[in-house]
């Protein structure tokens, strides 16, 4: 069990949230392949350390946020709202 | 000599010791990263079918540490999809004869395994595997609470809870066996077929030519290879992106537990996907129980307070009796979670790099059947068809096997 910090209500236990998988870039829709497409879809850095990743406060404010996570111990280093 | 027949089923076998250390060669024609059941069986069956045995299996801990040796050892085949039951079918079947061939006895209880429904929506989904099964010749068949109770006796089948048990998928063949026995047999059967175990030998890098592999960097040194397998879990996604590849596998912890021992009362395995639990009775005595994966990645494998709430909830739900039994130990496993909850089998675009990854929560039970049908890979340099349906490029074709629904847990 952690901590998160939401942007919006503060630190609340992990249990409050959703996890939303690693952040990674969708490809331009005009000029994408198929294969970079099922790449986009399937493919996961699945990273042993630092990644950011999305996360939703489903028993708080109901926002998506981006949150850096250790996968390792769990430790998050921080959170902020997407752009 | 006459003591060779009871040495034959002695821990230590008749030539003193399970498996040797070697030294470290710096070639080997095949090196299987991973000394768990799936990588040791590989080098069994490469070394026994295929009488490749210049092979070496190298694990960063000891042989068994990883899932092979956390997971709650329950094996069965009835699965959902038609290209699912007949492997985890292959896996049974040469579960069944495993003590025989290893020579060790890895106390394979086909007990049955029994999964219950708690709503309309499930007993669908039970009764869409039992047909699947039963066309594919896998003993399973849908039964209703009264049969439920005489399996089960301990099982509340009222009306009284939360999520009455409304029926149950009963599968005679599924059982629970001695998961460090098969890991301990496989290696000592490679072992005496001279493959080289080492364990405490992490890798570091994987070096290539072009798209081509041609050895793995350890930190005992570079040892020259041209085949390399990652049979890892927990690892796969690390060692398959140290040739560039990035797999679609998330991984999450997966926790159990195992209380103190109660007289024989339970001698089914039981499961219920709507409360994300199973609970299967020991030898010993002890009841081993385990819940749905952790609802987050992570390579923690620290236990939750969280976990042993949610999971004694549920138990106590279907099991009221169980109220002041005590707890004794609990433990966490990494588990390579795919798009649809089957694993990744075989060759990548990487030649010479083959994969048995992604196995979720099955990968125990499909130990024996990955490790013969990969060997068998390896060594034909071609694609089996029991295993084809799996491959990584599936993910890239649209073709997946949704094995979700077959599973105990995390829906």
């Amino acid at each position: 069990m952690f901590l998160i910090n939401c942007p919006n209500c503060g630190p609340r236990n992990v249990s409050e949230f959703r996890f939303g998988g690693e952040q990674h870039p969708r490809p331009e829709l005009d000029t994408v392949t198929r294969e970079e497409w099922q790449h986009y879809l399937y493919a996961r850095r699945n990273e042993q350390g630092v990644q950011t990743e999305w996360w939703y406060h489903r028993q708080g404010c109901r926002q998506w946020f981006l949150a850096e996570r250790d996968t390792k111990t769990s430790e998050v280093l921080g959170t902020y709202w997407h752009e | 000599m006459p003591n060779d027949k009871l040495n034959h089923w002695l821990p230590w076998g008749s030539k003193g010791r399970m498996w040797h250390a070697r030294p470290l060669k710096d070639r080997y024609d095949v090196v299987i990263i991973g000394g768990g059941v799936h990588g040791l069986a590989a080098a069994y069956y490469l070394a026994r079918d295929h009488g490749v045995t210049d092979v070496a299996v190298l694990d960063r801990g000891y042989i068994g540490s990883g899932g092979s040796g956390r997971n709650t050892a329950i094996v069965r085949s009835n699965y959902r999809t038609p290209e699912g039951v007949p492997f985890y079918d292959e896996s049974v079947r040469l579960y069944e004869g495993l003590s025989e061939e290893l020579g060790y006895n890895v106390m394979f209880s086909q007990r049955g395994h029994l999964t219950l429904a708690h709503s309309d929506r499930s007993i669908k989904g039970l009764r869409e595997r039992a047909e699947t099964n039963q066309i594919l010749s896998v003993n399973s068949r849908l039964i209703w609470p009264d049969e439920i109770k005489k399996l089960v006796p301990a099982l509340d089948v009222s009306d009284r809870p939360r999520y009455p048990i409304m029926a149950a998928l009963w599968h005679p063949p599924g059982g629970i066996i001695r998961h460090d026995a098969v890991v301990w047999g496989y290696a000592r059967g490679a072992d005496r077929r001279s493959v080289a175990i080492h364990p405490q030998t992490t890798v570091t890098g994987i070096r290539t030519e072009g798209d081509k592999v041609v050895g793995v960097e350890t930190d005992r040194g570079f040892i020259k290879t041209g085949v390399v397998h990652n049979a890892t879990a927990g690892w796969c996604s690390t060692i398959a992106k140290m040739v560039g590849l990035e797999l679609p596998v998330v991984t999450h912890p997966l926790q159990a537990c195992v209380t103190e021992a109660l007289k024989p009362f339970l001698d089914v395995v039981v499961v219920s996907g709507t409360l994300h639990v199973y609970v299967s009775q020991s030898d010993r005595g002890e009841l081993v129980m385990g819940q749905e994966i952790d609802p987050y990645a992570s390579y923690s494998q620290k236990s939750t307070l969280g976990f042993l709430e949610g999971l004694s909830q549920h138990i106590l739900e279907l099991m009221p009796g169980l109220v002041h039994v005590r707890v004794l130990r609990q433990w966490t496993g990494l588990c390579d979670m795919t798009p649809d909850y089957s694993p990744i089998m075989g060759f990548t675009p990487v030649e010479g790099f083959i994969v048995s990854v992604g196995w979720g929560t099955y990968g125990f039970k499909a130990g024996p059947a990955s490790g013969k049908r990969i060997a068998e890979l390896i060594a034909t340099n071609r694609t089996p068809d029991l295993i084809a349906p799996f491959a990584l490029k599936r993910f890239y074709t649209g073709e997946l096997v949704g094995e979700k629904a077959a599973a105990a847990v995390a829906h």
